[in-house]
């Protein structure tokens, strides 16, 4: 098929890297995705400022797994500082661009990523990351 | 990946029937003369354009003078709306609509509220049924036309067009259906039902793209959509596309054949495919009426996932459908008619829409049952939605 995603966005949507909860995570963010409504979840564990395991659960178009997805591929194994600098840009590149309207989805990954080092930060530091502003989530209540 | 592809997007658009096609060949090429013309080569392509004509009034019971020839759909709709309203203006300026009819009809109804003119939108209840108690309700002396789809393109359900015609006729208002997805689908009978205008498109129905026609009772004073030629009576400028519509009257004269029993066939699989689904995956709901409804429309909210990523790995299993998703077309709002039946937005996303055809068997029914719950699964256990994935 020949259909809007490039074949690298194709194989994260079709077979997802790091898909799932993590029981030992201590740091987890939840974005949602302010334009769309889609809902993203990131679980790091951190050690010595490293972060050795991610995880993700997503709610979402192709594009916001297939981004999650190569995110937490871009940031295991990386220091806090060096996955605090993954931009949504570099994310889709890695994906081997995205189309535009898809674009938007990316952002979440990115903002997903930092939720999860803030929510990381402010348990072990007792402050959050400085000027760490995420989306709302959106209005409408989701029924579990 | 299965060698067969299934095509369960016939809402969408349909194959032209092969009758259809070998009906328009010859006026590509061999019969092309332009029906204005006064010659042979004109004269030719006229009595074709007329007996086109001939066979679209037999579907809904109307007369050759009151079919003009559109685009299709999309400019039916436009048509209706704006050469009823401008062609009233002196009358009134209010027109009544619902939340739910296609955007052909709703942003031409934006575009006229921008210009002046009052636009009720009514609501529907959670089937998606407009209550002909409330299009009562809103007329008043200044209403000019009243728009209400036969049957809706995304969630199936048929309206009570009999009941609201009557009311809006007994108040002297003109009335509009698109009946875009049932025109050749289901009987229309437009003078029992009395509707003023119908918009009809020729590529739902087995004919071909491009093409479809509008309805007009004789005697209805409306605007021309297009200026510049008298074709159509001087409601329509614009040399004619004979091909097209030709191809559209021979998919009439198939519709008329076999609509009943089509009808019956599409009804008993769409309801297995709706059992098989509801037996199959846990916390899904069918979005529209239950049995009014259209004989090929399934539309389910699966929850805890969105539209996109089943229509993707539906098609990766070379499955076509659509979605009520907003990440599908581009556009990034849930479908307003899945909002107005009130599914709250994640379950908007998460809805998914299987309209079945001629061609449609059994097997794929059974296919599409088997291969659409694992992956509903997988996207489950990926969704922070769904508390411990399962
Ligand atoms: S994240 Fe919602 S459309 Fe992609």
């Amino acid at each position: 098929m020949a259909g809007p995603y490039s074949e690298k966005v194709m194989d994260h949507f079709m077979h997802p890297r790091n898909v799932g909860e993590l029981p030992d995570a201590n740091g987890i963010g939840q974005v949602g995705n302010p334009v769309c409504g889609d809902i993203m979840k990131m679980y790091i564990k951190v050690k010595d400022n490293i972060i050795t395991d991610v995880k993700f659960q997503t709610f979402g178009c192709g594009a916001a797994i297939a981004t999650s997805s190569m995110a937490t591929e871009l940031i295991k194994g990386k220091t806090l500082e060096e996955a605090l600098k993954l931009t949504n840009k570099a994310v889709a590149e890695a994906l081997d661009g995205l189309p535009k309207v898809k674009m938007h989805c990316s952002v979440l990954a990115e903002e997903a990523v930092q939720a999860a080092i803030d929510d990381y930060l402010k348990k072990t530091t007792g402050k959050g990351l400085p000027g760490f502003k995420p989306h709302e989530e959106p209005l409408e209540e989701h029924e579990h | 990946m299965d060698a067969k592809r299934i095509y369960l997007d016939h809402a969408a658009t349909t194959p032209a029937h092969p009758d259809v096609v070998k009906a328009m060949q010859p006026y590509f090429s061999d019969i092309y003369g332009n029906p204005s013309s006064i010659h042979s080569f004109g004269q030719e392509a006229k009595a074709a354009l007329e007996s086109a004509r001939e066979k679209v009034v037999v579907l809904i019971n109307a007369r050759p003078d009151e079919i003009v020839f559109t685009s299709g759909g999309t400019e039916s709709d436009n048509f209706a709306l704006t050469g009823i309203v401008y062609a009233n203006e002196k009358k009134g300026d209010h027109i009544i609509t619902s939340k739910i009819e296609h955007h052909a009809v709703t942003e031409c109804a934006d575009f006229l509220a921008k210009r002046g003119f009052n636009v009720t939108y009514l609501p529907v209840d959670k089937y998606g049924m407009v209550d002909p108690m409330d299009v009562k309700k809103a007329i008043t002396d200044k209403t000019v036309l009243v728009s209400i789809m036969h049957a809706n393109n995304e969630i199936g359900t048929i309206e009570p067009l009999a009941d609201i015609i009557k009311i809006v006729k007994e108040k002297g208002v003109f009335f509009h259906t698109d009946a875009v997805q049932t025109f050749g689908h289901l009987p229309i009978d437009v003078n029992k039902i009395k509707a003023d205008l119908l918009s009809l498109s020729g590529h739902k129905f087995y004919g071909p793209k491009g093409v479809g026609a509008l309805y007009i009772r004789k005697g209805t004073r409306i605007v021309p959509f297009l200026r510049g030629g008298a074709q159509e009576s001087n409601r329509r400028a614009s040399t004619e596309n004979v091909p097209g519509i030709v191809g559209m009257g021979a998919a009439c004269m198939i519709a008329q054949a076999e609509m009943a029993t089509a009808a019956l066939r599409e009804t008993a699989l769409r309801d297995k495919l709706i059992r098989g689904i509801m037996e199959k995956i846990p916390e899904v709901t069918l979005n529209g009426h239950p049995t009014a409804r259209l004989p090929n429309n399934v539309n389910i909210a699966i929850k805890y996932v969105e539209g996109e990523s089943i229509l993707l790995n539906l098609d990766m299993m070379g499955i076509a459908a659509s979605s009520g998703s907003a990440c599908t077309s581009g556009s990034l709002d849930p479908s307003h008619v899945l909002l107005a039946i009130g599914v709250p937005h994640a379950l908007a996303h998460g809805s998914l829409r299987m309209t079945l055809g001629r061609q449609t068997t059994v097997s794929d029914i059974d296919r599409t049952i088997e291969v659409l719950p694992p992956i509903v699964e997988k996207l489950r256990a990926m969704s922070p939605l769904k508390k411990g994935g399962k």
